[in-house]
């Protein structure tokens, strides 16, 4: 087994260009800020490449069948004997795949960025935080112990937090960042507690053993946590349950979702590399890297299941609404995260069974590509246009005939079309879906049709619907992005912000020939997949069907979709208001939470807590006020207690106690 | 090393800021005094950690013992464990920080700075003492400092804030004295080493256990004891402020710890009561934080809500428990002093601590703006901080209690750390974030001794916060010994 140490250098150069930047970046290297930034980030993008090289074509396998590889284990905090958080690396097929995701679309993002930002006046600190997310998400990845995950997870929370209020002067991304922390927060306690349950029986934070002795059915460990018992579920599926709600939080999964969309308030290539293609994904990350154990607890894995296909075709029936471009994607991103979650929930832990894992493994491979040159390409049409909105844009694809060409890739690619990436990855988990459970076949299949639906509504608006030229001044009246400082006539922007657009583009089309079931499965043994082209058939044409509709719709301009949405009327209107789950989550924080438990305790806390104790001290000061009296210095009072005092005296001792 | 020295060189200090003339006097003999106490704690953490490598596993290291009061048999007798030192380590970095937050107190610096050392002197004397007698002398030299300090230099209500504040510490300190002469009659020493191998009788555990764990309580904000803190704190100037909740409310803390040691079997009994004031503590205190404006009472009521974990960790009285416990004593030290500090320096500034009056300070100051949003990371339990190891070390103990009402006040706990994210993240949000006022759009930002403290607590903070097993190795042997002490009392029961 040769040396993976030097994977410790992927995420450490992030960290060493995030403290720099940090510390100096603001005064003295605001002009080669970005250039670092990417510098460091493209020797870790060639180091993850190397190291897939190595692991999957070198000296990943033993005897046909890749291993898990700890190549790092350092004890960092040590709780109990046995318990202690260990920094480690663990190299196996999803954390090999997962670094090849983070770095090429962080750099994408990185080169794209040096367009996109230039000009701002904390572009160090951009650069930094971006290396920050960079650094935390490749932690999260190569983590060996479930705390490190924890750690990490909490880290990517901040980061997020940092780049969504970027612009932060502007308060509605300061309310999108608190929303975006506070909601994944609450989420993350779940996870917490779901630690300490696994924990305590597992006798070990070390994920390793933790699913070596919670997957063998003997092991005393298996036995208590499955014997123990509360409100009628086993502390495995409660420790499952609220690990999975945390993965839930941050993968925006209904509903836990609300942060997603207003994320969107974050800096464009922000939104694409953490809010599309990473962060979002740790969730799925997560329940892959606990599969093992999740496949030991049905009841855990059916929550996965309908959780995520009810948040794939909730997201999708919304995104089919929202007017705002980057919402429209959020959403996208929300749905297609569910596609992930589902298809690991219907999974089984290897052999056939376990092609579940491996489409959902698949599928989020291919969506960071195709998901993040939609958010970029998005970026170069809102750079442009200075402007979120739909109705702003149409007719944009003389005008940046790049970006066309890559968004309509994208959109193939996210709509399932062979050749391109997409139609491969879905193909699996529809494939994996027809054979476990009919249901979800049945709502994977619908929330296919509506994404091809939704997807090239965005294409047509942006791209046709209006003749080109129109827009041409629209930019004048809008301000929702001060940042920028390029003129019309660099139409797509400088060259940094195209290759990317290029690169993904290539991807997009490309990655779906990777040949994932060799690779990435859930017990490391090859998996025997083909394509059917007869079960093909109803997917694609389902998908091409959806597409007409939208080019019938949207391609020119006319009413045919407003006559539709009348028609759905009620339903319409609540898929627009996004199904009022953001009224209901205000309702209960500021209409419950703020008046009937913040202030009746601070209330309480002023008059009643430390009205008993300023009750004490006037007490006390009432009764000396009281018995003051009785020094007054005066003798002949003195004398008259005497006398009284002794005349009291006598009479008791003569006459009452004799 | 003589141990003596940390009280001795505060003495000094305090005796030649008397003698010195004008505020640059003033000030550079405070500052030398408070880095003398830093080089002097460094230095005894390196000769403590050199004995532990050379073998020297005594409880205590660098006892003297001399009789002070032979008839009552009263001893000066002094010595430290890691625990200890993590405290003395902690109060010698506030004491430079807060130094230099008060650099141009002109309004009689003499007094402010001599009151400032005094305090200091009290906490050294009260964390090296293994005589009951003395360790409630010192607990006593710290708390006069206080009244003054916010009584002469303090803002607002500061008369009624600082009788409010004394009154109820000299409560809280008559408790402890009950407590602790209760011990004395029955033992006849009030040596700590001498009571621990002994034993006391768990009779006259169970009756003067409340007095001096309440007393110590009162100190740690201990519910329903805390409303002193708010107030204190709110009217307080910087530094005092930074002293109290960095190393008076850890006196209380301490107190705790060391009165659950010497009698573990009333402590047994009464863990639940112990658990139960402290969850609500967090929960109650997380949730009173969340209504609040003022900057300083925010960061008061989340003291509470913090503390709250050091009282938790201690009464779940198991080992991982009681080192989180230490090690939030020395993380809330650090991370309030430094958001102390930080609204000190802007309300010095805007000359208002109201959030809603603030607004998009981190243009203006962004140097200010980053401490503050470091302190509100810190306080949120953010990884890589020390907050989420002490936090982190807390649940992880006390989950291991398995009885369902001890891992309900466990959830209920970690529920604080959302509650928390709201309202660190809506103070930054409204006073760091969002647009800024004109007026304010003006001001500028840290100086260098301003600077210097925010760096030094953010240095201690973060070598707390990534490399943990530091703090682990130094306390981890003490509370080890603590454990065996108290398993071994427990056993003869």
């Amino acid at each position: 087994m040769s040396n993976y140490l030097y994977i410790l250098w992927i995420p450490l150069l992030p960290l060493a260009t995030f403290v720099i930047l940090g510390l100096f970046g603001r005064k003295y290297l605001s002009g080669i800020a970005g250039l670092l930034g990417t510098a460091s980030l493209l020797t870790s993008t060639i180091l993850s490449f190397v190291v897939a090289k190595q692991y999957f074509f070198v000296d990943g396998k033993v005897n046909g069948v890749f291993q898990k590889i700890v190549a790092l284990k350092y004890t960092w905090l040590e709780f109990a004997p046995n318990v202690s958080i260990d920094l480690g690396i663990i190299v196996d097929p999803i954390s090999v795949m997962m670094l090849v995701v983070v770095t090429s679309v962080s750099l994408m993002v990185h080169v794209y960025s040096l367009g996109y930002m230039k000009g701002e006046e904390r572009f160090a600190t951009y650069y930094s935080f971006l290396s920050l997310f960079t650094f935390s998400m490749l932690g999260l990845i190569l983590s060996a112990n479930i705390f490190q995950v924890y750690m990490f997870w909490e880290l990517v929370g901040v980061s997020s937090f940092l780049l969504i209020s970027y612009y932060f002067n502007k308060p509605s991304a300061v309310a999108a960042s608190k929303k975006a922390f506070i909601v994944t927060r609450f989420a993350d306690l779940g996870f917490l507690i779901g630690i300490l349950i696994l924990g305590y029986y597992g006798g070990t934070l070390d994920i390793g053993l933790l699913i070596e002795r919670f997957t063998s059915v003997n092991s005393t460990q298996f036995l208590s946590i499955t014997s123990a018992s509360f409100l009628g579920a086993s502390m495995l599926t409660w420790g499952l349950t609220l690990v999975f709600i945390g993965g839930a939080g941050k993968s925006a999964m209904f509903p836990l979702h609300i942060w997603l969309p207003d994320a969107m308030e974050g800096p464009t290539p922000v939104s694409a590399l953490i809010h599309a293609a990473t962060m979002v994904v740790a969730g799925v990350y997560l329940v892959a890297r606990m599969f093992p154990v999740f496949s030991m607890d049905e009841t855990a894995l059916n929550i996965v299941t309908y959780v995520g296909a009810a948040s794939a075709v909730f997201a999708a029936v919304i995104a089919c609404t929202q007017t705002d471009i980057k919402r429209v994607l959020a959403y996208s991103t929300m749905s297609q995260i569910g596609y992930m979650m589902f298809a690991l929930g219907i999974s089984k832990n290897g052999g056939e069974s376990g092609l579940g894992y491996m489409a959902s493994m698949f599928h989020l491979f291919t969506h960071a590509f195709f998901k993040s040159l939609l958010f970029l390409g998005a970026g170069s049409v809102i750079h442009m246009v200075h402007s979120n909105e739909m109705k702003d844009m149409g007719g944009l694809r003389k005008l940046m005939p790049v970006t066309h060409i890559a968004f309509l890739i994208a959109c193939l690619a996210i709509a399932g079309i062979p050749p391109f990436a997409g139609f491969f990855s879905k193909e699996e988990i529809l494939t994996a879906a027809f054979h476990e459970n009919k249901v979800i076949y049945g709502i994977a299949l619908f929330t296919a049709a509506l994404t091809s639906f939704y997807m090239f509504r965005l294409y047509f608006n942006i791209f046709w619907s209006k003749e080109p030229g129109l827009h041409s001044n629209t930019h004048n009246h809008f301000d929702s992005h001060d940042e920028n400082h390029i003129d019309n006539s660099n139409g797509e922007g400088p060259w940094v912000m195209k290759l990317p657009l290029i690169i993904l583009a290539i991807c997009a089309v490309g990655v779906g020939f990777v040949p994932f079931s060799q690779l990435v499965t859930s017990d490391g043994d090859a998996l025997e997949t083909h394509v059917d082209v007869i079960f093909s058939i109803a997917p694609v044409v389902l998908s091409i069907l959806a597409i007409l509709l939208a080019a019938n719709f949207y391609k020119n301009k006319n009413n045919k979709s407003d006559k539709v949405a009348n028609a759905f009327g009620v339903f319409y209107t609540a898929a627009y208001k996004k199904f009022y789950v953001d009224e209901v989550y205000i309702f209960i924080t500021k209409k419950i939470i703020f008046p009937f438990i913040g202030q009746p305790i601070a209330w309480a806390d002023k008059n009643i807590v430390d009205g008993f104790m300023q009750l004490l001290a006037k007490t006390t000061a009432k009764i000396s006020e009281l018995i003051k009296g009785l020094q007054s210095g005066k003798v002949q009072n003195y004398a008259m207690y005497f006398f009284g005092g002794i005349a009291v005296l006598s009479i008791l001792f003569l006459y009452i106690w004799k | 090393m003589n141990l003596t020295l940390l009280i001795l060189l505060p003495l000094i200090t305090a005796a030649l800021i008397l003698l010195a003339k004008g505020l640059q006097q003033i000030r550079v003999i405070g500052l030398t005094g408070a880095i003398a106490q830093l080089g002097l704690a460094g230095w005894l953490l390196k000769l403590f950690i050199a004995e532990r490598a050379a073998g020297n596993n005594a409880t205590h290291l660098f006892e003297s013992n001399q009789t002070w009061f032979k008839a009552l048999n009263i001893n000066y007798h002094i010595g430290i464990d890691g625990i200890s030192l993590a405290m003395i380590l902690l109060t010698s970095v506030i004491v430079v920080a807060g130094i230099l937050v008060s650099w141009s107190m002109d309004k009689l610096s003499k007094e402010y700075f001599f009151l400032l050392v005094l305090l200091s002197m009290g906490a050294y004397g009260f964390f090296i003492s293994l005589d009951l007698f003395t360790l409630f002398f010192f607990l006593e030299v710290a708390v006069i400092p206080k009244f003054l300090l916010i009584g002469i230099w303090g803002s607002g209500d500061k008369t009624k804030s600082a009788m409010k504040l004394a009154l109820m510490l000299m409560g809280g300190s008559a408790l402890v004295m009950v407590g602790l002469f209760g011990v004395y009659y029955n033992t006849h020493t009030f040596d700590i080493v001498q009571i621990t191998q002994q034993g006391i009788p768990v009779a006259i555990q169970k009756f003067f256990f409340p007095f001096a764990f309440l007393g110590f309580g009162v100190f740690a904000a201990l519910f329903p004891f805390h409303t002193w803190v708010p107030d204190g704190h709110a009217s307080a100037p910087t530094a005092a402020s930074m002293f109290l909740a960095g190393i008076s409310m850890k006196l209380g803390g301490y107190g705790c710890l060391r009165i659950v040691a010497l009698m573990p079997d009333a402590a047994h009994t009464y863990s639940w009561i112990i658990i139960t004031l402290a969850t609500i503590a967090i929960i109650y205190g997380a949730f009173a934080t969340m209504m609040q404006t003022d900057l300083k009472y925010i960061n008061a009521y989340s003291s509470i809500s913090h503390c709250g974990f050091v009282i938790l960790g201690i009464g779940m009285m198991n080992k991982t428990s009681i080192n989180g416990a230490v090690i939030q004593m020395v993380s809330h030290g650090l991370m309030t002093a430094l958001f102390f500090a930080a609204i000190g320096m802007i309300y010095s500034r805007t000359h208002t601590r109201i959030v809603t009056q603030l607004g998009g300070l981190l243009k203006a100051m962004p140097f200010i703006s980053t401490v503050f949003v470091i302190a509100g990371l810190c306080s949120l339990g953010l990884p890589g901080f020390s907050g989420f190891v002490a936090e982190m070390t807390v649940f992880m103990g006390s989950w291991q209690n398995s009885d369902g009402a001890y891992r309900l006040a466990t959830i209920l706990s970690g529920a604080s750390i959302v509650v928390t994210a709201v309202y660190i993240l809506r103070a930054t949000g409204r006073a760091i974030m969002g647009p800024i006022s004109d007026e304010h759009s003006i001001l500028t930002d840290a100086t260098w001794n301003e600077k210097l403290a925010a760096v030094l607590l953010i240095v201690g903070i973060l070598i707390i916060g990534l490399a943990p097993f530091l703090i682990n190795h130094l306390i981890m042997p003490s509370t080890d010994a603590i454990m065996v002490q108290m398993g071994k009392v427990i056993a003869v029961k």
